[in-house]
């Protein structure tokens, strides 16, 4: 085996340097926040095609420092169920726990992997099921998914989307699974304790990553956090977590920032017309149902 | 002994089940199951079998059902599952992926016609749609044959010379649901038989790489050639391990080819399956008139048994092949191959015979018919329809 430098195999290295990543990649810098809250975690990762398995590089080397199981598109939860199975039947000899972590992209979640993600998270497999959203497949060059929101020019709307995002998060919530919330890479602190607090819970925990991709989303690598943090801000994409699929807990009140400032700042939302007053109408509708489900107690 | 009354069914979710628990000394088993008719008694006998070390996962669709496999594999368990028809279909893409993963999974085949127009049953064209998957392939044609050979596929899959998934078929109905007296294994000697499951590149944390990640071409021609040197190392190992099997359960399972009456057969027929016992009883009749009949069953069709056949085909110039499958534009399965396996090895007239596709019964006139048809038969023709009503 080739000498590693020491660096890269320290317990908080989850994607060590040299990988192919494009700069300003949320998805990149999504995985280094995770590796940096699992630290000294024991956990394997199961990749469904998406930029997150060719950034492991190619045969012999990897990126990454815990085992990783390439599952076909729509599969990685049946095949993390197969691996928390063997896990279950055979415990570690110092008890700790033997994580095992889907890291998959939108196509994966939101598309080809519905059903498959729907059947494990009824079952309740003891799976930590991880969605970096880029809102398009952006391996292969930024076609629409269901995550694509409205008004998103891609390769395969070339005059916008017409359609919604699937709120996939109620759609979780709706199985009742464990644990299911929303992480920003804007927000450290945050994503750090919903993933340690998600490592107490057995079951099904699923997580939705807002992640920008520069090259899909036609935006300065630069502007990345900047950009999820205005998402955050202006109530694009709220920070939230829902407990039983019943208790919903918001972990970031929007601060009145005009979501104008998130679309702007995207060549995928210019050369067409984006209503805007419509997008803030349905945001407004969107963040007060969440406060309405919010202030409920179960 | 343990004789017991038992469905083709009941014979593979047997010999299944008892694989698995013997794999309690190690790390144990996992299944992922889905129902189809007719192989879903095979995943209900699992499902209700008590596992000391064992779980099965009731799951939502074929292709997740060996999803899980591949997960439970690659972590190190005896993997099986079951399917039929388009259910094999629907799971293609995992199948293909436990064999290129070198996973040594067991998965029962039950022989079903594939839809539209719906039918339930027997026909080998959903099994026969992997042959370019790198699965070994086993068709059964009695319940003893599926209990035994379910048995032999996993000590072949996890023999670490060869590492491949096993598929065991079997004809829907005529085995899967018909009842025989057959021999059932025990425990105690499953346990002697099966060593402990090991699969040398599960996912391990001290020595993290990632399984499947993207290849140049050179790497991915290594991979295809590493296939190929395995599914080489395929009939050594069978008949290794059917040594061994006779040793611990006292009777014999059967080869990659099973011959009858050949040694001075000048026409001999060669079918898979249920089919081939049928045809055995009409070699007799027709050796009974005298005639120099015989016939071949093949059992092991991936790898195929080329340099047996060519051996045993060695002296009769005229050969019927029957097949209860077909593929479109050509004729049957069976049939193309043992014309490209004797392609330049003799000169023999390989006369293609479709029977029973659609899951139609292949009766003793059936095959009747096939005999004198090739009697005088001269030259090769197109692949023959049989059982078509006028």
């Amino acid at each position: 085996m080739n000498a590693v430098n020491p660096e890269y195999t320290s317990p908080d290295c989850l994607l060590r340097p040299g990988n192919t990543n494009c700069g300003g990649c949320g998805m990149s810098t999504a995985l280094t926040m995770l590796g940096r809250a699992l630290a000294n975690e024991h956990y394997s990762l199961v990749i469904p095609a998406c930029c997150g398995i060719v950034a492991a590089g190619a045969f012999p080397t990897t990126s990454y420092n815990v085992p990783v199981l390439a599952s076909t598109f729509a599969s990685s939860p049946a095949f993390a169920t197969g691996v928390a199975a063997v896990n279950e039947l055979n415990p570690r000899s110092d008890h700790q726990a033997d994580h095992v972590i889907c890291w998959a992209g939108d196509g994966g979640t939101y598309d080809i992997g519905m059903a498959t993600l729907s059947a494990a998270a009824e079952r309740n497999e003891d799976i930590i099921y991880i969605c970096y959203d880029n809102e398009i497949y952006g391996n292969t060059g930024g076609q629409r998914s269901s995550a694509t929101p409205a008004a998103a020019r891609t390769t395969t709307t070339p005059g916008g989307k017409g359609e919604t995002k699937k709120e996939i998060i109620e759609i979780l919530a709706a199985h009742h699974v464990p644990y299911a919330a929303t992480l920003s890479i804007a927000h450290p602190d945050d994503f750090r304790r919903k993933i340690r607090q998600s490592l107490e819970i057995r079951g099904f925990r699923f997580f939705l990553i807002h992640a920008p991709c520069p090259t899909g989303w036609k935006t300065e690598p630069a502007d990345s956090v900047e950009l999820v943090s205005l998402a955050v801000r202006s109530g694009v994409f709220p920070l939230y977590e829902v407990i039983d699929g019943l208790d919903y807990r918001i972990n970031a009140d929007p601060d009145g920032t005009d979501p104008a400032a998130y679309y702007a700042r995207q060549k995928r939302f210019t050369g067409q017309e984006i209503d805007l007053e419509r997008v803030k109408t349905s945001l407004k509708r969107k963040n007060r149902r969440l406060r309405e489900l919010a202030s409920l107690r179960h | 002994m343990n004789m017991q009354l038992v469905t083709g069914n009941h014979a593979a979710g047997h010999s299944m089940s008892l694989a698995g628990e013997a794999n309690r000394t190690a790390r144990g088993s996992v299944c992922g199951i889905y129902p189809i008719t007719p192989q879903t008694e095979i995943v209900e006998f699992v499902a209700r079998y008590p596992f000391s070390r064992g779980k099965v996962i009731p799951v939502e669709s074929e292709h997740s059902a060996m999803g899980v496999c591949i997960g439970a594999s690659m972590n190190g368990a005896r993997s099986f599952t079951a399917s039929s028809s388009n259910g094999l279909a629907y799971m293609a893409e995992n199948v293909m992926v436990a064999a290129f993963y070198r996973l040594p999974i067991v998965m029962a085949a039950v022989n079903r016609t594939l839809g539209p127009p719906w039918n339930i049953w027997a026909d080998q064209g959903d099994s026969l749609m992997f042959r370019d998957f790198a699965w070994v392939q086993l068709y059964c044609d009695t319940n003893q044959d599926v209990a035994d050979t379910t048995l032999l596929a996993f000590r072949l899959a996890e023999d670490p010379r060869v590492l491949l998934p096993v598929m065991v078929c079997m004809d829907a109905f005529i085995v899967s649901h018909t009842s025989m007296e057959i021999e059932l294994a025990t425990q105690e000697q499953v346990d002697r038989y099966l060593p402990d499951c090991k699969v040398p590149h599960a996912l391990d944390p001290a020595h993290p790489v990632t399984m499947g990640g993207m290849t140049l071409p050179q790497e991915t021609l290594t991979h295809r050639t590493d296939l190929d040197a395995a599914m080489k190392q395929v009939p050594a190992a069978l008949e290794e391990h059917r040594a061994r099997f006779s040793d611990i359960f006292g009777r014999e399972v059967s080869g990659a080819l099973t011959a009858y009456r050949t040694e001075d057969a000048d026409r001999i027929f060669i079918a898979s399956g249920t089919i081939s016992i049928t045809l055995r009883d009409v070699v007799d009749e027709w050796r009974d008139k005298g005639e120099k009949v015989g016939m071949i069953r093949i059992k092991q069709f991936r790898p195929f048994p080329n340099e047996q056949l060519e051996e045993l085909c060695r002296g009769a110039p005229k050969l019927a092949v029957l097949d209860r499958n077909y593929s479109a534009g050509t004729g049957g399965i069976f049939w193309q191959e043992v014309r490209a396996s004797l392609q330049g090895r003799g000169d023999h007239l390989v006369q293609g015979y479709l029977v029973g596709v659609g899951g139609g019964d292949v009766v003793p006139e059936t095959i009747r018919e096939v005999v004198r048809d090739l009697g005088e038969r001269s030259c090769v023709a197109a692949p023959i329809w049989k059982g078509i009503e006028q």
